[in-house]
């Protein structure tokens, strides 16, 4: 019988599988890669101390500071104190237990789903978790990743395995491509997703994502599509590794290289791959042919129309479903909105660029393009905030950053920043916000404030008229 | 406590969908290095006011639902983010079982590692809950997989590991460590990474 390719990495992983029905046959999955941040791991490491217990694998276990950190000066010391606490929390627990820490002022900090593929920490066929939702993101190398809750990254300190039940496959096949397509990003594939198959449609799943619309992004792109899997629901996302992640993987600091790497490559490009479509338990398909860019309008990322419609009316968006109905008028009051209205007219205060969904080299590219010899709108505030140090140096070697900064953006340093407003950068209330983050939650952004999902460059465009528009006549 | 068998009570009813862990416990409470006292931040942003007063009209400030440890409530509970701070501040406000149609996955299962039940009934059951549990007291009973309400009881299904683990209250970790020769083992045979 045919597998898929989460079928292939799950059997590679089975540790030890529970055999008595009365257990509920949980199996103990081993994992390869455990990444760590500042604020959902102390709690784990103050319970393995508790119990005396050690981290039995400190040489696959990573961290970094990324939620909390300041995206400006950093040569000033943390205003926040509790912040500041948490952060030296976390260096006394490296320290403590033997783990590496790319730290605040480290060459390689920045939000941990970044820096992980980029350091070649992430690699295909692997099993990697995080205390952190979007550790789906590495999905994108054809790695099984998944995001967890404090006490299973205890658990995964102590024994570096977790007790796991099967989640189902589902494969969304997409056919038409974005290429040559200006103005049409892999966000504006991921939010039409979850638009289509809803906030909980990949409950108990894991998503494969396939087709021609898939084999031709970037990996940079791909990033993006996986990093949005948990908004569907989804325990985590998938593609299939080919040359594209190959070559993304040679040279990179931590992954192996020469003979050995290129003996693994031929390894994955056989192994990693699913049998036959029919081995999955669920399948939708989609058409990027006639894809438009995507705004978000309410409080959940499913609640996203064209940039050429406007505001839907509540009765319309739930069709028929009482509990939507009530959801998505509750979403119009706190979003300050209108049904009826074209989104094109709906002015904004602020524009974040950011976020580990798109604050890697391309996304800040693609969003500088329409902004040569551009000027950011007198009425907005806009932010630039690259997912790691590296990206930013990247892109200060390309110029990048002259471009956003001639055009009146802040350039600042890396870290989550406002996609989720633990550090100083958030949205005062009511304020309106063009955001390329993954989330536009009440509050999320800051107590209050009101959260727009859209692509880079349509961030960037909207940065520049005050209001959101279709950035495909800006070309 | 992390072990749940029964409980008798009234329930708290929160009749919105898709509440995700972004409103049960907001990102400024994520600063503690601790895992208790989360509870008077649980759904910060609904139950005050900008100046810190109670907001009357939200279902955990009404008088009438006080001290009740059922929390009853829609499609999807738990959405978003993993942080378990969400667990621990509906655990610190003293509720331990929540009745929904759905959850979300992680959030789930962060409940059984605080011994909080998580209940998935199917919707029309969980509309006769919010329609009668005003007044009238639920059953939820883990043993026999049921909850009882007037006169009606419904099944639900757990999985056996996390129903053992909250039944009996145990340490997850101990007992894998009990199974250090299989994770050796293992461990000697994979390469680099178990991908080869």
């Amino acid at each position: 019988m045919g597998r898929t390719l989460f079928d292939k990495i799950w059997d590679n992983h089975v540790v030890y599988q529970e055999k008595d029905a009365a257990h509920g046959n949980p199996s103990l999955i081993y994992i390869d890669c455990h990444l760590i941040h500042e604020v959902t791991s102390p709690q784990a490491f103050a319970g393995l101390k508790q119990h005396g217990r050690k981290v039995r694998r400190p040489d696959l276990t990573f961290a970094t500071m990324d939620h909390n950190v300041p995206t400006t000066n950093r040569s000033i010391p943390v205003i926040d104190s509790d912040s500041s606490i948490q952060m030296h929390t976390l260096r006394e627990n490296c320290n403590e237990f033997g783990i590496t820490l790319f730290d605040m002022l480290s060459p390689q900090q920045g939000i941990v789903h970044v820096i992980g593929p980029e350091l070649g920490l992430t690699l295909p066929g692997m099993t990697i978790v995080c205390g952190d939702s979007h550790t789906s993101t590495h999905g994108a190398f054809g790695a099984f990743a998944l995001g967890i809750g404090t006490s299973d990254v205890e658990h995964v300190f102590a024994t570096q395995c977790l007790w796991m039940h099967k989640p189902k496959s589902l494969n969304i096949k997409f056919s038409g491509t974005i290429s040559h397509r200006p103005g049409i990003s892999a966000k504006d594939i991921i939010l039409s997703t979850i638009r289509q198959i809803g906030i909980s449609g990949g409950i108990g799943s894991v998503i494969e994502y396939s087709g021609d619309g898939i084999s031709t992004l970037s990996m940079d792109q791909r990033m993006t599509i996986c990093n949005m899997s948990i908004e569907g629901g989804a325990r985590a996302g998938l593609i299939a590794p080919d040359d594209v992640t190959f070559d993304y993987i040679r040279g990179r600091p931590f992954a192996p290289s020469g003979e050995k790497l290129e003996k693994m490559i031929e390894y994955w490009e056989s192994f990693l791959t699913t049998d036959s479509e029919t081995c999955h338990d669920k399948s939708v398909k989609m058409d990027l042919s006639r894809l438009v860019p995507q705004v978000s309008w309410g409080t959940n990322p499913s609640m996203v129309i064209d940039v050429t419609e406007n505001i839907p009316y509540p009765e319309v968006f739930a069709d028929g479903n009482v509990e939507q109905e009530k959801s998505a008028k509750r979403a119009l009051e706190y979003m300050g909105l209108e049904p009826g209205v074209p989104i094109t007219e709906i002015n904004i205060d602020r524009v974040f660029i950011g976020s580990c969904t798109n604050a890697r080299l391309e996304d800040l590219v693609d969003a500088s393009r329409v902004l040569e010899g551009r000027t950011v709108s007198s009425s907005v505030n806009a932010m630039v905030v690259p997912g790691s140090q590296s990206v930013k140096r990247a892109a200060e070697e390309k110029g990048i950053d002259r471009i956003f900064k001639k055009a009146g953006f802040d350039w600042r340093e890396s870290g989550c920043s406002m996609c989720l407003g633990m550090n100083p950068d958030i949205l005062a209330p009511k304020q309106r916000c063009a955001s390329t983050s993954n989330r536009n939650f009440e509050g999320r952004q800051g107590f209050g404030g009101r959260t727009h999902l859209v692509s880079p460059i349509m961030a960037a465009a909207a940065a520049v008229e005050g209001k959101f528009v279709d950035v495909r006549e800006w070309f | 406590m992390k072990y749940f068998k029964f409980i008798c009570d009234k329930a708290i009813p929160l009749d919105i969908i898709n509440v995700d862990t972004d409103q049960i416990i907001p990102k400024q409470f994520l600063k503690m290095v601790k895992k208790e006292g989360y509870g008077e931040f649980l759904f910060y942003n609904w139950r005050y006011q900008d100046d810190g007063t109670l907001l009357t009209d939200f279902v955990l400030n009404d008088k009438r639902y006080s001290g009740r440890r059922i929390l009853l409530t829609r499609d999807n509970f738990g959405s978003g983010s993993s942080r378990e701070h969400a667990v621990w501040a509906l655990k610190d406000f003293g509720i331990i079982v929540l009745i929904a149609p759905s959850f979300a996955d992680i959030f789930y299962n962060n409940c059984f590692k605080n011994g909080i039940l998580p209940v998935k009934l199917k919707s029309q059951e969980v509309e006769f809950l919010f329609k009668n549990s005003e007044n009238e007291e639920i059953v939820v009973d883990l043993d026999k997989q049921e909850v009882a309400c007037c006169d009606q009881s419904f099944s639900f299904l757990i999985n056996g590991f996390n129903k053992r683990m909250l039944m009996q209250g145990l340490d997850e970790i101990g007992l894998t460590l009990e199974l250090e020769s299989a994770i050796g083992e293992y461990e000697s045979k994979r390469g680099i990474h178990s991908s080869t």
